[in-house]
């Protein structure tokens, strides 16, 4: 089964700021402990959500806003793909990502073919 | 013999539709197959009796017709170049050993990834039997709503690869609860005279007990349930709510009283301390008379501890009440928040009555009704209203035992 994890930041990134010099190292480890784990996939990282540029297209125009297509604190912040058995067994990655214990939120989404 | 029938269905529907759900690894394809031959199985059976098996009669026809389906899928798919995925199904099957596959159903069903209403329908329609519009009919929504919930459920399932699966210990635990609050929210949703769904509740409890002996928890709840359920019939008189203290103990059904002693006594003799244990030891010492209140409050004290919850501490009220007056009782409603909780203000005034302190009590009973939507327990406490308003207190009555 091959997911799509969306990594949202909330106010995680804010909350690591705070955090000791010990435990923001834990943080990275746990991320790069995440991007090495057998089934993972990373994509190129996002860049931040307030660079971001959302396009619409309204009766044939193309609108252009600044930002993401939701508030800031609730775009996606990274992304990536896991292949694993079942939902559980990707729950368990999911929990694992930091940002879901600082005020974060990891989505699981399966990944699917439309076409 | 169409009794009979009923009966082999309702005991057969959760474990056929669980062999096939584990075998096809496909939720709606087994439930369409289960369905068939059920069909299949109230047209002929009446007429050439029973087979020797009817299990694996059951699970070999619907088996046979998934297998039917999934071939002419896959014809159709391969005119269009595209790969039927389902080999499972071609695999032959022994069946002298169906496995009892319930309880991988049933963790299928109230996995957390699923909404609870969802879960909630899903477990009657998977292990209890019911239709779509039964269920939809218990819950009071249109059965197209229902039909939508179990639909999008079934599909999250198989998109989302919810495991079918027991779950591992680690979970265990956890997953285990949800399973228990499902099948509690069931038994509630018919406590309030749904009696279709109490009956199911009970029914899935028994289920569970059988399925997971060891756990004292899920004795706890079948026996919280059994002893609830006992007093169903003398809780309502006239369509009127009837208080535990002014119930007729002749309406009360000794047999279940029993045996949710018994699970309650297998509970305990596992070592449970849990909050369904708890809850069926206070509901068994319900039954008792003279009723141990200090024994109930002291329960209480442990459940409050246990869940944190105010609305147990306002229980544990009730029986300080009983046990050391309303004076101690009202002190601990007092200190409560739950203002939004009707049963705070019937409680608060039932204790205010019994202190003689008519006026406020009036007024909370008027706080209550207003909380309280139309039915029994509305009239219940417009009759406690009315008898308030012209008589002097008469300290005797009870206050919000449960009823």
């Amino acid at each position: 089964m091959k997911y799509v994890m969306l990594v949202y930041q909330g106010d995680a990134q804010e909350r690591q700021a705070a955090l000791s010099e010990e435990e923001r190292k834990q943080v990275y480890a746990d991320y790069q402990g995440i991007n090495e784990m057998p089934g993972v996939t990373s994509v190129p990282p996002l860049g931040l959500a307030q660079n971001a540029t959302t396009v619409r297209v309204e009766g044939g125009r193309t609108l252009t806003t600044d930002g993401p297509f939701v508030g800031m604190k609730e775009a996606v912040g990274s992304v990536f793909v896991l292949e694993a058995d079942d939902l559980d067994a990707a729950i368990e990655v999911a929990a694992r990502v930091p940002a879901a214990r600082y005020g974060g939120a990891v989505e699981i989404r399966p990944s699917e073919v439309y076409w | 013999m169409v009794a009979r029938l009923d009966q082999v269905f309702r005991e057969e529907w959760g474990r056929v539709l669980a062999v096939l759900v584990g075998f096809l690894g496909d939720f709606d394809l087994a439930e369409e197959a289960a369905q068939e031959a059920f069909a299949l199985a109230a047209d002929r059976w009446p007429h050439d009796g029973l087979p020797a098996n009817p299990r694996a009669w059951l699970i070999t026809t619907a088996r046979n017709r998934a297998t039917d389906r999934i071939r002419r899928e896959r014809v159709r798919t391969a005119k269009y170049g595209l790969l039927g995925s389902v080999d499972r199904a071609e695999e032959p099957m022994d069946a002298s050993t169906f496995p009892d596959e319930r309880l991988e159903l049933i963790f299928t069903c109230c996995h957390p990834a699923l909404a609870l209403e969802a879960q909630v329908a899903l477990t009657l329609r998977a292990l209890g039997g019911l239709t779509t519009d039964e269920i939809a009919r218990a819950f009071l929504v249109p059965e197209r709503t229902m039909a939508q919930r179990l639909v999008r459920a079934k599909r999250k399932i198989k998109a989302a690869a919810i495991p079918f699966r027991v779950p591992p210990p680690h979970l265990l635990h956890e997953r285990l609860d949800a399973v228990l609050a499902v099948v509690y929210l069931i038994f509630n949703e018919g406590y309030g005279g749904r009696d279709e769904l109490a009956a199911e509740a009970i029914w899935l409890g028994r289920a569970l007990a059988e399925l997971l002996p060891g756990h004292p928890e899920v004795r706890g709840l079948l026996a919280l349930m059994l002893l609830h359920d006992s007093r169903r019939e003398a809780r309502f008189g006239d369509g009127e709510l009837v208080l535990l203290a002014d119930q007729d103990r002749s309406r009360w059904d000794t047999g279940q009283i029993a045996a949710g002693r018994a699970e309650l006594d297998q509970a305990l003799a596992l070592g449970g301390r849990g909050p369904y244990v708890l809850q069926a030891a206070i509901a068994s010492l319900h039954t008792e008379v003279p009723c141990d209140w200090a024994q109930i409050a002291a329960l209480y004290g442990q459940l409050g501890r246990l869940t944190g919850s105010p609305v147990v501490e306002l229980d544990r009220a009730i029986a300080v009440a009983e046990s050391e007056g309303p004076e101690a009782g009202l002190r601990i409603v007092e200190g409560l928040g739950l203002d939004d909780f009707r049963y705070l203000h019937s409680t608060r005034a039932e204790l205010l009555r019994r202190l003689g302190r008519v006026d406020e009590a009036r007024e909370a009973f008027r706080r209550a009704i207003q909380l309280t939507g139309d039915g029994a327990e509305r009239r219940f406490l417009e009759r406690r209203l009315t008898e308030l308003a012209g008589t002097t207190p008469s300290p005797t009555r009870e206050p919000r035992a449960p009823a």
